[in-house]
């Protein structure tokens, strides 16, 4: 079962250095490169396509994604 | 004596003579090996299990374990999963040349270590070496003899419909242990092998369930080839739970990043139980005792429906397929 | 794991699909453009969760799948020439060329080396000065930035002896091309969620405007696909097709500016050949001028036209991985299907790759659709 290239997992920055930044899930570490979100911020999670952090996740729009499906799904408990 | 294998070290002359007499013996030492006979000799009788294996990991030193921990504990376990009593092993080693000596030494260690766990002795050995490029540092072979006690008939085909199916504990650690070494992937709890001598575990798991039905451990191709073989054997379905499949955060996120599922990672200290319904609960609590079951559960039942077939009910309701490993997910994991 | 287990919550899932089922009244089809998506929704039973009124189908969205075999065959001749060492993504390996594989290649002697990330291929031909190494290119539009990443790095570095076999391709162009053709009516798109986090939702806005197809952007957990498919619903339903981001926490309208810059600075954009459909204007991305030392095509066309003996590109006989990429058949429809074509023994690329439809469907079979093969 080889790897699948699109699915890019929410990685937390650890520590940033020059355009390489050490990034971290559920206990794993690994280097990764920030040349194409050279915005991001230590404690930010960003996007990994291929080694490479493709975006930052806005956590604002996380809250409100999971709010509208909590709402959605009190709704559903009505109708 | 050299720091590095040469190609005299296996000449048989007195580099060799030396080598064993230096490096395997003084830790391997038994009244059998000793002797350094051509064969070993000794009286069994019964029922009696042989098998054998051969050992190419790399890298062959990894978090948890080494590839000589893995050639005894593999062949030990494969004599256990007959209900075999294993008794004696043989240790057949290829050597590159300029392998250094202390890596070697550190092997032999490991090797005594895990049969002094299990409770087995090597009784014969063999050492060969190759041009430095031929080899990658050592190939081993293990081969191995147990005994079995009469009444005990445990095979892959004798999965019956109802039959519950117990898994010893968390899956994937070994594969990902060995694949973080070779991807550069560090964790801030490094993932160990699970390898582990499991004799002991499936005596205790004889007393509770003398007639069990299925017992294999899910080396190369994981769990999911593992329960596809009893499928197809048995000729029976198998449904397991994925919720109920005990994996390890990190080595879940470490499949994420890697893109493999742990179902096809390999194991090398785990073994699938195919019991009688009667008899779950009494072996699950059995395992609980061992360290090398502590966290065994029970993930599934066999079924009459789809029968050759491994189905998994996924964490949202919806099942799906499970098939055996295909293709190639990991090179030289064991 | 923050940000992917709230997305995974079985409670919430069959809330969804009960509003789905509440709000759907006529049959829709819908179509998925990216191969991360077709393996999720195969992997997570999604049309198991949906109702019968929805269908599901999947379009030209695995990379690996709509490299051309001309392309491929490029690859593997590249291979032999003098001092090259080729390294590749995974999946490319065991895609049967018209002659060989890289996978063959490779066992046959020749210098060939999977790598995860471009950066890894930089980094050979960092430690290997003497050989040329070539990156096959291979990718939609969330790849292209990463390659363009690693040319600028290697020109930063004065590294002179890596170079890219682009086979680059992008998104909307192929949707045009696939709703203009009308050999598969869609009533909405179920739009890539990684592409768009690069290139923003604006490039879709086409598709509700000339064509009337809804388009929602979606994640990859199964709440996302589930939200996706309700929006997708909902606009239906309402006969109002717009552009919707339900992948908000990945997906900015603008995108990635800066993936995009790197882009531009190194591509520009031409026809490219789309195994399956054919070439498709102004769908590719090619290394241009500026960079054409890093073009693999350019360095060594002339090699390899010295090289090739022109054997005429052969496709599988009976494969239709054409027809699966432009979504006209699922692979339950192909006769090769899990009989002759397994994943031991591909006939086509759609069962070899991670992302194609049809390893997805053979992996991830529902227990009733297995029983076709």
């Amino acid at each position: 079962m080889p790897k699948v290239m699109c699915l890019a997992i929410p990685m937390r920055i650890a520590s940033i250095e020059g355009d390489e930044a050490e990034a971290e899930v559920g206990g794993v570490v690994r280097r990764v490169s920030i040349a194409l979100t050279p915005e991001a911020k230590v404690g930010e999670y960003v996007l990994l396509h291929t080694g490479y952090a493709i975006g930052v996740i806005d956590e604002v729009e996380a809250k409100e994604t999971l709010k509208l499906l909590e709402e959605i799904a009190s709704f559903s408990e009505v109708s | 004596m050299s720091d590095v294998i040469l190609l005299a070290h296996g000449s048989g002359g007195k580099l060799s003579h030396d080598l064993v007499k230096k490096t395997f013996l003084p830790s391997l030492a038994n009244t059998m090996l000793n002797k350094l006979d051509d064969s070993a000799i000794f009286e069994a009788s019964g029922c009696l299990a042989f098998t054998t294996d051969s050992y190419v990991v790399n890298p062959i030193f990894f978090p948890g374990g080494d590839i000589g921990r893995l050639a005894v504990c593999g062949t030990v376990n494969d004599l256990s999963m007959s209900g075999a009593k294993p008794l004696y092993l043989s240790l057949s080693i290829i050597l590159e040349e300029g392998l250094p000596l202390s890596e070697l030494d550190h092997i032999v260690k490991s090797v005594k270590a895990a049969a002094a766990e299990a409770g087995v002795n090597i009784i014969t050995g063999d050492t060969k070496v190759v041009n430095h490029g031929q080899a990658d540092k050592l190939f081993i072979n293990t081969s191995g003899i147990g005994i079995i006690s009469p009444g005990v008939d445990i095979s892959g085909a004798n999965a019956k419909v109802g039959d519950k199916v117990i898994l010893s504990g968390t899956i994937g650690d070994h594969g990902i242990a060995v694949m973080s070494q070779r991807e550069g992937l560090k964790f801030s709890v490094p993932v160990e092998s699970d390898c582990a001598p499991l004799n002991k575990l499936v005596c205790q798991i004889l007393k509770a369930s003398p007639r069990i039905h299925c017992l294999r451990d899910p080396t190369r191709g994981g769990l999911a080839t593992t329960l596809n073989e009893f499928a197809t054997q048995s000729n029976v379905g198998i449904m397991v739970e994925e919720d109920k499949i005990p994996v390890k955060e990190s080595v879940r996120a470490a499949c994420e990043l890697l893109g493999f599922d742990p179902v096809y990672v390999a194991n090398e200290g785990k073994l699938v139980a195919i019991v009688k319904p009667s008899d779950a609960d009494k072996v699950l609590a059995k395992m609980k005792q061992n360290n090398y079951g502590r966290n065994a559960a029970i993930i599934g039942e066999v079924s009459d429906a789809h029968p050759g077939k491994v189905v998994m009910k996924t964490k949202l309701g919806p099942s799906r397929i499970v098939d055996m490993l295909s293709g190639e997910l990991l090179p030289r994991i064991c | 794991m923050k940000f992917l287990d709230e997305y995974q919550n079985s409670d919430l899932a069959t809330k969804l699909a009960r509003r789905i089922a509440s709000r759907s009244i006529k049959p829709i089809r819908l179509m998925e453009f990216c191969g991360g998506h077709t393996h999720a929704i195969m992997r997570h039973g999604i049309r198991q969760l949906v109702p019968e009124t929805v269908e599901m189908r999947a379009g030209p969205g695995c990379p690996v799948c709509v490299t051309a075999t001309t392309d491929l065959d490029k690859a593997i001749a590249l291979a032999w020439l003098p001092n090259v060492t080729i390294t590749t993504f995974g999946d490319m390996m065991r895609v049967p060329g018209s002659y060989s594989s890289l996978q063959r290649t490779k066992a046959e002697g020749a210098d060939v080396r999977v790598v995860y990330s471009t950066m890894d291929a930089v980094e050979i031909a960092r430690e290997n000065p003497k050989k040329s190494v070539i990156f096959i290119g291979i990718g939609f539009e969330t790849t292209a930035p990463t390659i363009a990443a690693s040319i600028i790095k290697a020109q930063q570095e004065g590294i002179e002896n890596f170079h890219v076999l682009s086979c680059l391709k992008l998104t909307p162009p192929v949707m045009k091309t696939l709703l203009d053709s009308g050999e598969v009516k869609l009533d909405g798109i179920i739009c890539p969620g990684h592409v768009s986090v690069i290139i923003g939702s604006r490039p879709y806005e086409f598709i509700p405007a000339d064509y009337g197809v809804a388009c929602v952007i979606s994640g990859f957990e199964p709440i996302d696909i589930l939200l996706c498919v309700s929006k997708l619903v909902e606009q239906i339903e309402a006969g109002q097709p717009k552009v919707e981001i339900a992948y908000r926490r990945g997906v900015k309208p603008q995108g990635n500016r800066k993936a995009l810059e790197l882009m531009e600075e190194v591509f520009q954009i031409d026809g490219a050949n789309w195994r399956g459909i054919g070439i498709v204007p102004q769908s590719g991305l090619k290394i241009n001028q500026e960079y054409e030392h890093f073009d693999a095509d350019k360095v060594f066309s002339g090699l390899l036209r010295f090289a090739r003996n022109d054997k005429p590109v052969r496709e599988p006989k009976g494969c239709r991985c054409g027809d699966v990429i432009r979504g006209v058949a699922t692979p339950l429809e192909c006769h090769l299907f899990g009989k002759v074509c397994t994943p031991e023994k591909p006939v086509g690329p759609c069962m070899v790759s991670s992302e194609g439809a049809c390893a997805a469907y053979y992996q991830y079979g529902s227990p009733e659709s297995s029983e076709n093969f």
